[in-house]
């Protein structure tokens, strides 16, 4: 085996037969979020997950990121159990806005790196390339509340960024953007990808949008959710959202939508759909 | 200065000249209410002549203790009753009728405990400030949107790291408000305890004034009350308008 294929097949974080069940004190049965769920991320790969609304994607990423306990099974990060906080080299990106809008750009970039006792220098130069790569050099005194909704997306992707997370784990990030801006949105975070190397786990609804951006793609059941199949798309690590004139992309979406829409219409019924 | 700037700026200069008319014309006696215009004059004499500056000096110092202490203490207190929803549901009913209480019917209590002093005055000042910051500070930070909670947890803040550098800045908008009660209440605590139970500062001093007949001082020392109230308040909103609006609140 080559170092490339030993590098792809790397397992980077585990859930071993994930469960989470919400509430259910007092004698009442609870809501079950996640069915029995398993997931291994390789290290490095970009792996979206899809599924219906209300399925439990939200809960998968809170229980992988360590921001909720899972009610039965285990996780692992580099081989070491989730110990019930945020394991280090773990970024997380909401799809609400997150930015702190007493704090400008630069601050809200660096308000992480400040409390784990980097350097000024490091921190400087580390702000510097964040604000390059995520195109905010020019609003690096403004405050977020000057920005648009896709730009302070930038900035909170930017303060996961300066960290140096080993796994960037994105819940919807571009869930309240228009159409155009989050393909361009999409483009910058495969720059950050190929770039950190770091492996990524990004939570949508969007069927381009896991199609266009991922590596393979893990679609879930309606609730409560599970992976239920798995999809490789064998894109090229070079790619962009011009990768969907691709005759592949019209492949995967359809192949996407094919297991998706049973499960959509599942959710429906469960009333948990539009 | 805005339309409803200038609305206002009426309104208020058009109360104090009716006021100086009916007191110049005498259909306001001078032994209820001297004219604006010699209140003003004799704050000028009372401040020039340095006369009430102890006075003020005193109260002054009595109300920024109070606040200090109603604020920070309110803010504290606040944070720790929102980290505990059992005590807060069993708090709630006594902080929603606090301001029921007549307070100054207690005053002998306060003295019992703290001495015919300003630690009995600033107790006072301090008990009427600091439920309004507890009230602003569990609303504020019930308003705190869950997705900046979860962000301290990426950051493996702790509770007060959390509270400081995260709850505190979001919640601003509401504690601003209770800062503005905490201002107001920490000035009636003061100068009315001050009119009960002290020997100097400026609720003694207009208490004094007003037991010896003479309305020149008490007026005037009224008027810089309600100047200096209007002033710190108006410096107060003055600065949470340039921060809102820098902060898109």
């Amino acid at each position: 085996m080559s170092a490339r294929e030993t590098r792809r097949t790397d397992v980077h974080a585990e859930m071993r037969g994930v469960t989470r069940v919400y509430g259910g004190s007092g004698g009442s049965a609870g809501v079950q979020a996640l069915a029995e769920t398993n997931l291994r991320l390789r290290r490095g790969e970009f792996y979206s997950v899809i599924g219906p609304s209300g399925c439990g994607k939200s809960t998968l990423l809170d229980v992988l990121a360590g921001l909720s306990r899972p009610t039965t099974g285990e996780i692992l990060f580099e081989g070491r159990p989730l110990d019930g906080r945020v394991p280090d080299g773990v970024g997380v990106v909401f799809q609400e806005d997150a930015s702190f809008s007493w704090l400008t750009v630069a601050d809200n970039i660096v308000f992480g790196l400040r409390r784990t006792g980097v350097d000024a220098a490091e921190i400087a130069r580390r702000l510097d390339h964040a604000l390059r790569l995520m195109g905010l050099v020019d609003f690096a005194k403004a405050y977020p509340a000057q920005l648009s909704g896709g730009m302070r997306q930038r900035v909170c992707i930017a303060r996961t960024l300066v960290m140096q997370p080993r796994m960037i784990l994105l819940d919807e990030p571009f869930g309240a953007l228009d159409a155009q801006t989050r393909l361009i949105m999409g483009d910058e975070l495969l720059k950050v990808w190929r770039e950190t190397g770091a492996t990524v786990l990004l939570i949508t609804h969007a069927l381009d949008e896991a199609a266009m951006l991922s590596d393979r793609i893990g679609i879930m059941s309606a609730r409560p959710g599970r992976i239920i199949e798995e999809i490789e798309t064998r894109w090229p690590r070079e790619r962009d959202s011009r990768i969907a004139a691709n005759a592949a992309f019209g492949d995967i979406t359809a192949r996407l939508w094919s297991v998706l829409r049973d499960e959509s219409l599942k959710a429906i019924r469960q009333g948990a759909g539009p | 200065m805005t339309r409803i700037g200038f609305l206002r700026l009426f309104f208020v200069a058009g109360f104090i000249l009716a006021v100086e008319a009916l007191c110049r014309t005498g259909a306001i006696s001078p032994r209820v209410l001297i004219a604006p215009s010699d209140m003003a004059v004799r704050l000028a004499w009372l401040l020039a002549s340095g006369k009430a500056n102890a006075d003020i000096a005193e109260t002054l110092g009595n109300v920024a203790i109070a606040l200090v202490l109603s604020v920070s203490g309110g803010f504290a207190i606040g944070a720790a009753i929102h980290a505990f929803p059992r005590l807060r549901r069993a708090i709630d009913p006594f902080l929603a009728s606090y301001y029921a209480l007549p307070f100054f019917a207690f005053y002998p209590l306060f003295i019992v405990l703290f001495g015919l002093g300003r630690g009995a005055i600033i107790a006072i000042g301090f008990l009427f400030g600091v439920v309004a910051m507890i009230i602003a500070t569990l609303n504020g930070f019930d308003r705190i949107p869950p997705v900046l909670v979860r962000t301290a947890a990426i950051y493996h803040m702790g509770p007060a790291a959390a509270a400081l550098r995260i709850k505190l800045p979001s919640a601003i908008p509401y504690l601003f408000t209770g800062v503005k009660l905490a201002i107001a209440y920490s000035f009636i605590g003061v100068i009315a305890a001050e009119f009960i139970m002290a020997s100097s500062g400026l609720g003694y001093s207009i208490s004094y004034a007003f037991n010896n007949f003479d309305n020149g001082t008490m007026y005037a020392l009224m008027l810089f009350v309600i100047v200096l109230v209007t002033v710190v308040n108006a410096l107060f909103y003055s600065y949470e308008r340039r921060l809102m609006r820098r902060w898109g609140r």
